[in-house]
């Protein structure tokens, strides 16, 4: 298995009064209740948990971006990405992930990444999103051609990484004159890319299409297995049997010394869930275009007031209940974190174990107690299980570079 | 009034299927709608088929009409308009543009100045207001956003109803992601479009409702300005959709207008 560490690296130090009397925490939520001093402070806090993280045993660094919210303060994550190949030695640096359509330049993306990879000594895990709705909107990127450019940008990144330059693009949504970008990845044929989703389809296909691991942002169980369905049915289609190495799941845990130490920790996720699907305008989080063709009316009957949100919103206890959040000390959560790997078999899991106002103490024996006594418990049993990680399985990085396909039958 | 027959038909253009209802006797006028597409039918569109050859197609990519996936500009569907006018046979016809379809008309008034009867713009889209900004869509909801153009919440229920219907809902989303495809940067207006209006030969008239919301009267003093021979009519207690809001008004200012009145 691959283990590794996340955090939304939440903005929690404002004014939580301030979000309430706007009535929305993100876009258009002033930042003058951004306080700097306090964001020196947190951003030194999250670069002592990750090294904390890689001392203690995880795996990998699992980060992401946002634009113009407090309930992810990482604006761009391949600075923590650089910051981090410079600062620890052996964890993975799973970057889930650059949001590809936001990108003016996408060559520019893959320097920054072969550098990344170059100055981590090939600790690089490229990940690729298309970015919520809201980040379009933040950043002026036209939301009817996200996907477009999700797809151009990507195969002029792969193009960039893997055909010698110079080269010209002549794309719809980018040209380029001179593609030779002088810093190319160290890994070969280039860093592995996984993709992280949590309904879209379209985007499950794709990653089935492209033999990129998809990581399921803590779905229910149920929801997760249709992934699995869609993306195994995709892979067939390709020519090859998807496995554990094609599937990578997130989930929530908070662990503490006590259970009520635990418990109360945990409660913070929902201060996350508050922000970001809480309070915010529906239409700001899907502008038109941005979301499948199919989800239309379901989608205008949820803005409108006249449907429940899509992905519901379950209180706290009825979270715990159904493990999409799980808390408590190392001997309570190992079951259900066994239960999780049972019933979803990823070989790749995320462990998103601090958020919110929890503190830079709490968060640290959060990090060495999962590492410690939690970690070793998951690697056996997920041995167990054979869930072998694309690392261990040696799964081929992409389709293209693929030697067991099948020959699909035309159709 | 005389009741009016309106003939729907699917005309193609540009290998696209566009929607035209038309009805009517007289001079050809071609009607522009807005972002948020437009109703079947309007007392307005009956009021000028008395006196016109009334032409109401759906924008590329709104209502009915396909959606080009290639089209990038509101330029283009000018020229999309250019072409179906060639095809019907109408070498010259007068032009209503509303709201956003004046943005549309105005390109096409500048791109071929000898092909316009007379244009009329309605609190036109497509310049950069002087004061102001135009209404950002993008940050609001479907119903916010149609009822911006309305001066009197009234107006718009005796159009959309009480409560719009999600067949309306999914509309609107449907002409908000086709603006956003052609205007989305520089939202709802052009930058050289103001340096081509010169070439303008034909007299316009430029409504603007006083209380408009979506584009500010600002951008109105500016149309009046820079098109050669142009007049501002400013309507009292009324919002960016006139022609919606203001029927009879606004059926007589065209009317008037065209008789060079």
């Amino acid at each position: 298995m691959h283990l590794m560490y996340f955090t939304e690296q939440p903005m929690s130090a404002y004014a939580s009064a301030e979000g309430l009397k706007f009535g929305a925490t993100a876009l258009l939520f002033s930042n003058k209740h951004f306080d700097p001093a306090a964001g020196s402070r947190l951003y030194n806090e999250y670069i002592e948990q990750y090294v904390h993280a890689e001392d203690t045993g995880f795996d990998g660094i699992m980060l992401n971006e946002h634009h113009n919210a407090p309930f992810c303060m990482q604006a761009k994550a391949n600075i923590f990405a650089s910051v981090l190949a410079g600062v620890t030695k052996r964890v993975k640096l799973v970057m889930l992930g650059n949001p590809l359509p936001l990108a003016e330049n996408p060559v520019r993306l893959a320097e920054e990444l072969a550098m990344i990879d170059m100055i981590s000594k090939g600790r690089l895990v490229s990940g690729f999103v298309r970015g919520g709705g809201q980040e379009q909107l933040a950043t002026g990127v036209n939301p009817a051609y996200n996907r477009e450019r999700f797809e151009e940008a990507h195969d002029l990144i792969v193009k960039a990484w893997t055909q010698p330059g110079p080269f010209r693009w002549e794309g719809t949504h980018y040209q380029h004159r001179v593609v030779n970008p002088w810093a190319v990845p160290l890994q070969k044929p280039y860093p592995r890319v996984w993709i992280p989703g949590v309904v879209s389809r379209e985007t499950i296909v794709w990653s089935a299409q492209q033999r990129y691991p998809y990581i399921a942002l803590n779905t229910s169980i149920e929801a997760t297995k249709k992934i699995w369905e869609t993306y195994d049915k995709a892979a067939a289609e390709a020519g090859y049997t998807a496995g554990p190495e094609n599937r990578g799941y997130l989930q929530r845990v908070h662990v503490a010394e006590t259970e009520e130490k635990a418990i109360e920790n945990a409660r913070q996720f929902m201060w996350m869930q508050g922000e970001f699907t809480g309070l915010a305008h529906p239409v700001w989080s899907s502008p038109s275009g941005y979301f499948s063709p199919t989800q239309r009316r379901a989608f205008v009957e949820f803005a409108s007031g006249r449907a429940v949100s899509p992905r519901g919103r379950p209180s706290f206890e009825q979270q715990l209940e159904d493990m999409q959040i799980i808390a408590g000390t190392p001997r309570t959560v190992i079951p259900k974190l066994k239960r999780i790997l049972d019933e979803t078999r990823p070989s790749i899991m995320a462990l998103w174990a601090n958020d919110g106002a929890v503190s830079h103490q709490d968060s640290m024996t959060c990090i060495r107690l999962l590492a410690q006594e939690v970690l070793p418990a998951l690697r056996e049993h997920g041995d167990a299980l054979g869930l072998k990680s694309p690392f261990e399985a040696d799964a081929p990085v992409s389709i293209a570079y693929s030697k067991d396909l099948r020959k699909v039958a035309a159709e | 009034m005389v009741a009016v027959a309106w003939t729907d038909k699917h005309v193609d253009v540009a290998g696209v299927k566009m929607h035209l209802s038309r009805a009517g006797k007289g001079a050809p006028l071609l009607v522009l709608h807005h972002d948020i597409g437009t109703l079947e039918r309007l007392p307005i569109y009956d009021a000028l088929a008395q006196h016109f050859d009334v032409l109401v197609p759906h924008h590329p990519g709104y209502g009915k009409s396909e959606r080009p996936a290639w089209l990038r500009s509101v330029r283009d569907v000018a020229v999309m308009y250019r072409w179906l006018l060639a095809d019907l046979g109408i070498s010259q016809a007068s032009l209503i543009g509303l709201g956003f379809g004046g943005w549309i008309a105005a390109e096409m008034a500048s791109m071929a100045p000898r092909d316009v009867e007379r244009l009329v713009l309605v609190g036109a889209m497509g310049l950069k207001p002087p004061e102001g900004d135009i209404l950002d869509q993008a940050l609001l909801s479907y119903i916010d956003y149609a009822g911006a153009g309305f001066h009197a919440p009234k107006a718009f229920v005796a159009c959309y109803g009480e409560e719009p219907t999600t067949d309306q809902l999914e509309q609107w989303d449907i002409c908000r992601e086709m603006s956003f495809r052609i205007a989305w940067k520089p939202y709802m207006y052009s930058q050289t479009l103001p340096h081509l209006l010169g070439g303008v030969r034909v007299p316009s008239l430029v409504v603007w409702g006083d209380d408009d919301r979506v584009v500010p009267l600002s951008a109105g003093h500016l149309w009046a300005s820079r098109l050669p021979d142009a007049r501002l009519e400013i309507v009292k207690a009324c919002g960016h959709c006139v022609e919606m809001e203001k029927p009879d008004a606004f059926a007589a200012l065209v009317t008037s207008f065209t008789d060079g009145r």
